[in-house]
C-alpha cells in the first residue's frame, strides 16, 4: 500500500526528514566504525582511549569518505528526482542526459594527458577537466533542445542520449590509444568509486550540493505540478519553461559535480527516489529532502560494504550499488508496489 | 463594449496557426458573467485550441483575447490561474498521486512559496470532492481509477482552484448520463449562484440544448452560427456543420430541442419512405 495520511503538512516534512536524518548518522556512525583497517572497538567507547593510528584512521581516512559518500549519494538521488520531475519519466535518471557523457570525456581526457597523478594541481585536473566537459555538454545540450526559444523536453531526451552514445565512442577511441598503464586508470575512473576528498574540498563540494539543493526545493510545489504535464502545470499558475530551463541546468550542475569527483555511481539516483515514493509518496516537498538524505544513507552503506567484502581489496561502488540496490529495489516492487504503476 | 466585469472573456478577431497551418479564422466571441456558454463543432474545429488559447496555453494567436479586460498573453501565470481554470480534454497523470493530492493541486495558485496546504484548503478540496460525488475516491491513487472517475477529478481540482472563469474541454464525455446531468447541475449553479462565466466544449448536443445559454457552432476553421442556443441548434445547422442526417424534434416536456443520431440504415429508411423530416417546427423554417 501507499502510506498517505490525509495531507502533507510541515509538521510530517519535519519528522520524515529527522527520521532519515537519523538513519542518515546511523550509517554515518556505521561507516567509520567499521573498515579494512583495525582500530579496536573498546577504544570508540566512551572512556577508551585511540592510539594515533586509530585515531588518524577515523579522521583522515574514513570520516572523510564517509562524507564524500553521503554527499554524493544525496545529491544524486536529488538530480534522479528532478530529471524524474522534468522528463515526467520515473525512469529517468541523472545520467540520461548526456552532461554524464560530457563529463565522462573531459575525465578521460586529462588522464589521458597524464594529469591524473597526485602531484598534477594536487590531483584536482582530472575532476576539474571533467567539470569542465560536463559544463560544456550542458551548455551544447541546451542550445541543441532549444527550439523557439523553448526547452522542450524530448529533444532534452533525445539529443542528451545521442550525446552519450558519441561520449562513449570517443572514450572507447581514446582507450583504444592509451597505453596499457592509463587504460587501467580510465577503466577505474569510469566505473564509479568514492574518491578520498581532503576537508576543503568536501567543505566545496558540501557548499556547492547544499545551494543547489536549495536552489532545487524552491521549485519542489511546481514539480508537482509538472506531474499534469506542461499545459496541466501552466493551467495551475506554473512558469513552466522557466522551470525546465533552471531544472535541467541546476540538475546536470548537480550530475556534473558527481560525475567530475566520482565517475558514473549508477543506481543511487534512479533507486533511491523509487524506493522512496513507494514509502512516502510522491509529493516533491517532501521527496526531495527525503532523497537526499536517503540517497546519502544509501550510498554510504554500499561504500562500506564496498570496503568490506572483498578485504583487502576494494570493489568500485557502483558494483556494489547495482548488485545490493537492484535485486532489493525489484523486492519492494514486487512486495508493496501493487499500487505503484510506473 | 461590453464592460469586462460583466463579460470576462471577449475574444475578437482572432486567428491562429499551428506551424503555418491556419486553424483558427477571424473568431469573436464573448462570454458573460454568469453564463454557460457552448462550443460545438466536428472534431477538428478548432474548441480544444480556442479553449487553451483563452487559458492561455497558446500564446502565438493574433487579434485580441481579453479576460478579465487583461490581454491574456500579458497576464502573469500565477495570477491567470487564480482567475481561470480549465479542465483538459486529454488530462496527464505522471505520478501515481492520490486523488485527494491531485484535487489539492488546484490550490497551487492560491498558495505562496513554499507553503502547505492549510485546512481551509483541505475543506476546499473535500467539499469539491463531495459536490463530485467522490469523497470516497479521497485515498486512492489516480492510476487505479477509471476514465470516467479520473474525468469528475479533473473537474473537482478546477472547482478546487476557484475560478471566476471555468473553461471546460469535453468534461463530460467519459460519464455516464446520470453524472453528466450531475456536472452540468455543478456547472450551472456556479455560473448561477457564483457568477462563473463558463465557456464549454462538448459532443451531446442534447446537453448543450438542455443547459446552454448560448452556443457558437465551430466549423471550417471559422463561426458557422452563435447565438441563443434555442435559434442555434436547429436542423439546417446541426446538420450543415455535422455533416450527417439527425432527427430533430422538441422535448415536449421542456421546449427545447431533442437531437436524435440516425444510423445508415435508418438513413435509407428515411429516404424510403421519404417521411417527412421532423425538424420540430423550429425557427428555421
Ligand atoms: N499541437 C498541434 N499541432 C498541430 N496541429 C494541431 C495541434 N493540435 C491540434 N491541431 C490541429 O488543429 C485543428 C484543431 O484541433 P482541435 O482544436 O484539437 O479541435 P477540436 O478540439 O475541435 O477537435 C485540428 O485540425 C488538429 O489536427
Ligand atoms: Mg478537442
Amino acid at each position: 500500500m501507499v502510506h498517505r495520511t490525509e495531507r502533507l503538512t510541515g509538521r510530517r516534512v519535519l519528522i520524515v526528514t529527522l527520521l532519515l536524518a537519523a538513519l542518515l548518522a546511523l550509517c554515518i556512525g556505521g561507516g567509520i566504525a567499521f573498515g579494512a583497517g583495525t582500530v579496536n572497538f573498546s577504544s570508540l567507547l566512551p572512556g577508551g582511549s585511540l592510539t594515533e593510528v586509530e585515531h588518524a584512521i577515523l579522521l583522515q581516512v574514513r570520516l572523510p569518505r564517509v562524507l564524500a559518500a553521503g554527499l554524493l549519494g544525496g545529491a544524486l538521488a536529488v538530480a534522479g528526482v528532478v530529471f524524474q520531475a522534468l522528463l515526467r519519466n520515473p525512469l529517468a535518471d541523472p545520467y540520461v542526459l548526456g552532461v554524464a557523457g560530457g563529463a565522462s570525456i573531459g575525465g578521460v581526457v586529462a588522464l589521458l594527458l597524464g594529469l591524473g597523478s597526485v602531484g598534477v594541481m594536487g590531483g584536482a585536473a582530472v575532476p576539474a577537466f571533467a567539470f569542465a566537459g560536463a559544463l560544456a555538454a550542458l551548455l551544447l545540450i541546451e542550445s541543441i533542445a532549444t527550439v523557439g526559444g523553448q526547452l522542450t523536453v524530448y529533444s532534452i531526451l533525445l539529443t542528451g542520449a545521442i550525446f552519450n552514445s558519441f561520449a562513449a565512442a570517443l572514450i572507447y577511441f581514446i582507450q583504444s590509444v592509451a597505453s596499457l598503464q592509463q587504460l587501467h586508470e580510465i577503466v577505474f575512473y569510469l566505473m564509479g568509486r568514492v574518491p578520498a576528498l581532503g576537508y576543503q574540498e568536501l567543505a566545496v563540494l558540501a557548499l556547492a550540493i547544499v545551494i543547489v539543493d536549495l536552489a532545487v526545493y524552491t521549485m519542489c510545489r511546481d514539480y508537482n505540478a509538472l506531474s499534469l504535464g506542461e499545459e496541466g502545470a501552466m493551467l495551475l499558475g506554473v512558469d513552466v519553461g522557466r522551470t525546465k530551463r533552471f531544472t535541467f541546468v541546476l540538475g546536470s550542475l548537480l550530475t556534473g559535480l558527481c560525475v567530475a569527483v566520482a565517475g558514473l555511481i549508477g543506481f543511487v539516483g534512479l533507486v533511491v527516489p523509487h524506493m522512496l515514493r513507494l514509502v512516502i509518496g510522491p509529493d516533491h516537498r517532501l521527496l526531495l529532502p527525503a532523497a537526499f538524505l536517503g540517497g546519502a544513507s544509501f550510498l554510504v552503506l554500499a561504500d562500506l560494504a564496498a570496503r568490506l567484502l572483498l578485504v583487502p581489496n576494494e570493489l568500485p561502488v557502483g558494483v556494489v550499488t547495482a548488485l545490493i540496490g537492484g535485486p532489493f529495489f525489484l523486492y519492494l516492487l514486487r512486495t508493496r508496489g501493487r499500487n505503484y504503476a510506473f | 463594449m461590453p464592460s469586462s466585469r460583466d463579460t470576462p472573456i471577449q475574444v475578437a478577431d482572432l486567428s491562429f496557426d499551428y506551424v503555418g497551418r491556419t486553424v483558427l479564422n477571424d473568431i469573436r466571441l464573448s462570454v458573460g458573467a454568469g453564463k454557460i456558454v457552448g462550443l460545438l463543432g466536428p472534431n477538428g474545429s478548432g474548441k480544444s485550441t480556442l479553449l487553451k488559447i483563452i487559458a492561455g496555453t497558446l500564446p502565438g494567436y493574433r487579434g485580441s483575447v481579453q479576460v478579465a479586460g487583461v490581454e491574456v498573453r500579458s497576464f502573469a501565470r500565477g495570477k491567470l490561474a487564480r482567475l481561470v481554470a480549465m479542465v483538459q480534454q486529454e488530462p496527464e497523470f505522471s505520478f501515481n498521486y492520490s486523488v485527494l493530492e491531485i484535487v489539492l493541486m488546484g490550490r497551487h495558485p492560491h498558495l505562496a512559496g513554499l507553503a502547505f496546504e492549510s485546512a481551509a484548503d483541505v475543506e476546499i478540496a473535500h467539499a469539491a470532492l463531495d459536490r463530485c460525488g467522490i469523497l470516497a475516491l479521497g485515498q486512492r491513487p489516480i492510476h487505479e481509477l477509471s476514465s470516467g472517475e479520473r474525468q469528475r477529478v479533473v473537474f473537482a481540482r478546477a472547482l478546487a482552484q476557484e475560478p471566476m472563469i471555468l473553461l471546460l474541454d469535453e468534461p463530460a464525455s467519459f460519464l455516464d448520463i446520470r453524472h453528466q446531468v450531475e456536472i452540468f447541475d455543478i456547472v450551472r449553479e456556479l455560473a448561477e449562484v457564483q457568477g462563473c462565466a463558463v465557456l464549454t466544449a462538448v459532443h451531446d448536443l442534447n446537453l448543450a440544448a438542455e443547459y446552454f445559454d448560448q452556443v457558437y457552432l465551430l466549423s471550417d476553421r471559422t463561426i458557422a452560427a452563435c447565438g441563443s442556443s434555442g435559434t442555434v441548434l436547429n436542423y439546417a445547422n446541426l446538420t450543415r456543420v455535422f455533416e450527417t442526417e439527425l432527427y430533430v424534434d422538441t422535448n415536449a416536456l421542456t421546449g427545447k430541442l431533442l437531437i436524435v443520431p440516425l444510423s445508415g440504415r435508418s438513413r435509407r429508411l428515411l429516404a424510403e419512405t421519404r417521411a417527412p423530416r421532423r425538424n420540430g417546427g423550429h425557427q428555421d423554417s
